[in-house]
């Protein structure tokens, strides 16, 4: 058997038209409707081939996703191949999502046969050389690069004890950087569908429901909604045509937990959404995805189209007579199509703009018709809530929030990548048990959870839980789940800068307090940094002071009069700044100093005499020709010229320039 | 060019307004106007409102790409490692801001606000190879690759 699709013998009849409803039993049992050991030895060893458990040639795995890809993955493939030919050696290469561990990639797994499976880190076209001939020629480790072993270690780490994944707990990635994402056997033979089947097979649609309700699952795209009382609502609606949505308009600069599980395991994904909709009664669903990520919409075209194929989604899926069809919506590149009514606008075809709630869309959304909406990530955990059952789902946890939550760790932090941890742990953990702290040996400074509307943590709160309650006690939220480290050299006044020119743009105009209160917030913001000449315009010194007074008020109104949650939580990355950083901003305020050195217009640039060769080099990148010098001869900025885009720092050799 | 595009949708439905634009800025790398006019009358939508929905989306442009396309990524996580910096290089360096084209059409110079590839940040998309981790110093040297790329290009196709 090459494939679960194909038939064991002539005895059973599963077609693409005419399903068997025992389908995915079968793939994990065996046959069912006829005992016979020939074709039992069969799907057996298939399934054994396909977790790699059973296989003759060796298998190379490499981790294709985008954190992989930009880390020069294709071409580590390229090399492989390549040597694979030049030494006669036969292996096959197969292309797997993202483990998690971007900061080491490209990530390359060798599984020979009868071994465990060991992945290696930081493989670059140099090393396929040595690598190659180590690990399939000598059949040993190739020990400078490993990470660790799948299985139990002989001699070789188990990846479980790597500082980085010590802490985690994977649920919803768990089949991340493991399984082949293009594969629906591979899937299916582990473990996949499994939940889908027993859905149809075994649960009413008030069952799912409770198991749901019970588990405790949140809405995992920010705003924390219960998972199970959504899917009540829409379920009590009576209408000839529901609608299901998958939101995964990832817009969070800062955040990739959605792309990372659609291409890595996107499976997993339709299989929550075909319960979802089963459950709510859906016969269409859409998936709503930036177009930002081509690789992730590939593998779900790829990965619908497969399930069509093998019956478990489109018409009469598995004999059940329910019908279910996916479609893919390509975003457009707009923030605020992440929230929900201004995303419903845009599969309509309209300007993606919110509107005033209610009606919910569960009483009407797409269409005017009920329509659940979740992110990414709560489908993810749909498949494991029923399989596990609700009270191991809710064991894990704390007491409100339940279950894990995979978060997007970047920033100044030595280990970057995706980690799931369960809820309750705290941000200490993440950043410096998980996260291996800052590097280069500075001082951590705090960190921005939740993007644009969350807010940026100091050490002060870092013991804080990872929980949907604790985090918005302490003035940020949960968010889609960007979780950025920052160290002594980030500004907070350049950072609320930052957000709010982000706010500001990807504000829809639709409301006034949000429209026109960010963008006079910004001018508050972009005023502290301000240098007004040596002659001081005085009135604009006041100004500067004035719009300070007022930033609390004006950012108080905009969180209580805006129509949709951009606005709400818009001004919420200015907020802590002032809870959690005052003294920063009075710093720049009055000392006219930004001690993390970042508002450039605080900062004057000089150049040190002695160590400055002449190069030149400066004086050609310097956009305002402030730099002046005769080669060879220390060279001099002229302040008045100088626009402080730090350019001349960042080219020197010498380290000539200080700043001040 | 563009009319073979229709085939594949249903007239007189609102819902595949985005999906047009965006298999129409595929074939041209813009939106030209008598496209949009066609798909106004394909779709049944008022001119205006096609307008209003080709510039609400930072997707859709009306304007021609250059041959090259970089896109610096903003997002929070890049911001952090100082992307604005990059950004900067690569407008004195291409001497256009952001948004624009070199005169010579072989550079357009865009900013996205994520790409999600936060875990190699600071990152740059130059058509559709990732740039991972670079410095300021590494600019002249991605922008070189592309540069001559293209000479031989050309200067095959003028053989």
């Amino acid at each position: 058997m090459k494939d679960f699709n194909q038939l064991c013998c002539e005895k059973c009849w599963h077609t693409t038209e005419k399903p068997c409803e025992h389908f995915i039993q079968c793939c994990t049992e065996g046959p069912l409707c006829h005992h016979d050991e020939k074709c039992k030895q069969e799907i057996s060893s298939l399934r054994k081939r396909l977790k790699y458990e059973e296989h003759d040639k060796p298998i190379i795995m490499i981790g294709m996703g985008t954190c992989g890809l930009a880390s020069g993955a294709a071409k580590v493939k390229e090399a492989i191949e390549a040597e694979l030919k030049k030494l006669n050696l036969e292996a096959v290469i197969e292309g797997t999502g993202c483990i998690g561990y971007c900061a080491v990639e490209p990530i390359v797994d060798i599984k020979l046969p009868g071994k465990d499976r060991i992945s290696y880190q930081e493989i670059t076209v140099k090393d396929v050389p040595r690598f190659i001939k180590t690990t399939l020629v000598d059949n040993e480790i190739y020990k400078e690069k490993l990470l660790g072993s799948h299985g139990k270690s002989n001699g070789v780490v188990n990846l479980k004890q790597v500082p980085f994944f010590e802490h985690q707990h994977k649920i919803v990635l768990a089949n991340c950087g493991v399984v082949n994402p293009d594969s629906i056997d591979a899937y299916l033979a582990n473990g996949g569908f499994k939940a889908f089947d027993k859905v149809l097979r075994l649960m009413k649609q008030e069952d799912v429901i409770k198991e749901v309700l019970d588990s405790g699952l949140r809405g995992r795209g920010g705003g924390g909604f219960p998972t199970g009382k959504k899917w009540e609502l829409a379920l009590k609606q009576k209408s000839d045509q529901k609608y299901l949505i998958c939101n995964a308009d990832e817009g969070d600069p800062g955040a990739f937990m959605d792309r990372s599980l659609l291409e890595s395991d996107p499976f997993r994904v339709l299989e929550g959404m075909a319960i979802a909709a089963y459950t709510i009664g859906a016969s269409v669903a859409y998936i709503y995805c930036r177009a930002e990520y081509p690789l992730a919409i590939e593998r779900l075209k790829n990965s619908i189209a497969k399930c069509e194929e093998y019956g478990i989604l489109g018409d009469n899926i598995l004999n059940t007579g329910y019908s279910l069809h996916i479609k893919i919506k390509k975003g457009a590149g707009a923030f605020v199509c992440g929230e929900e009514t201004a995303l419903i606008g845009s599969i309509e075809g309209k300007r993606g703009m919110p509107k005033p709630r209610p009606p919910y869309p569960s009483n009407a959304g797409l269409f005017g018709k009920p329509t659940v909406i979740n992110n990414v990530e709560t489908y993810a955990n749909v498949p494991p809530v029923i399989m596990m059952g609700a009270q191991k789902f809710a064991s894990i946890g704390t007491v409100k929030s339940k279950g894990t939550k995979v978060f997007a760790l970047s920033g100044n932090v030595k280990n970057t990548g995706l980690v799931e941890v369960p809820m309750g742990t705290t941000l200490r953990d993440i950043v410096f048990k998980i996260g291996g702290g800052i590097p280069d040996k500075k001082e951590f400074k705090a960190v921005q959870i939740g993007g644009p509307s969350g807010g940026c943590l100091p050490d002060s709160v870092i013991d804080t839980p990872v929980d949907y309650d604790s985090l918005r006690e302490v003035g940020a939220m949960m968010g889609s789940g960007g979780f950025v480290v920052m160290d002594e050299e980030t500004c907070i006044v350049d950072v609320a800068k930052y957000f709010l020119t982000f706010i500001q743009e990807e504000s829809c105009g639709k409301c006034v307090p949000c429209r026109e209160g960010t963008k006079r917030m910004l001018e508050i913001i972009e005023r502290i940094p301000k240098r007004y000449g040596t002659d001081g315009n005085k009135l604009d010194q006041l100004q500067r002071f004035k719009g300070m007074i007022h930033l609390q008020r004006l950012a108080d109104v905009i969180k209580d009069t805006s129509l949709c949650g951009l606005g709400q939580s818009a001004p919420n990355p200015v907020l802590s700044g002032l809870r959690y950083f005052r003294h920063e901003y009075e710093e720049h305020l009055y000392d006219r100093k930004c001690s993390a050195g970042v508002c450039k217009e605080l900062l004057t640039f000089t150049i040190d005499n002695e160590l400055c060769t002449g190069c030149g080099i400066c004086v050609k990148k310097c956009a305002a020709e402030a730099i002046v010098g005769e080669k060879g001869q220390a060279h001099y900025i002229l302040d008045n010229k100088c626009i402080k885009c730090g350019m001349c720092y960042e080219v020197c050799r010498f380290k000539a320039i200080n700043i001040n | 060019m563009h009319s073979k595009i229709f085939e594949s949708y249903q007239s007189n439905d609102r819902s595949s307004l985005i999906p047009l634009l965006q298999d129409v800025q595929n074939i041209y790398g813009y939106l030209p106007e008598n496209a949009l006019r066609d798909i106004s009358d394909f779709v049944k939508v008022p001119l205006s409102r096609v307008y209003g929905v080709a510039t609400f989306y930072n997707q859709f442009r009306l304007t021609p790409l250059g041959k090259n396309i970089i896109r610096v990524c903003r997002g929070t996580a890049c911001h952090v490692k100082n992307s604005a910096n990059i950004l900067f290089a690569l407008e004195t360096e291409l001497g256009i801001t952001a948004g624009q084209t070199t005169r010579d059409k072989n550079f357009t110079l865009e900013v996205v606000n994520c790409i999600g590839a936060c875990s190699i940040a600071p990152v740059i998309l130059v058509n559709d190879d990732y740039h991972g981790r670079i410095t300021v110093k590494d600019i002249p040297k991605i922008l070189k690759k592309y540069q001559t790329v293209n000479k031989t290009e050309t200067a095959e196709a003028t053989k």
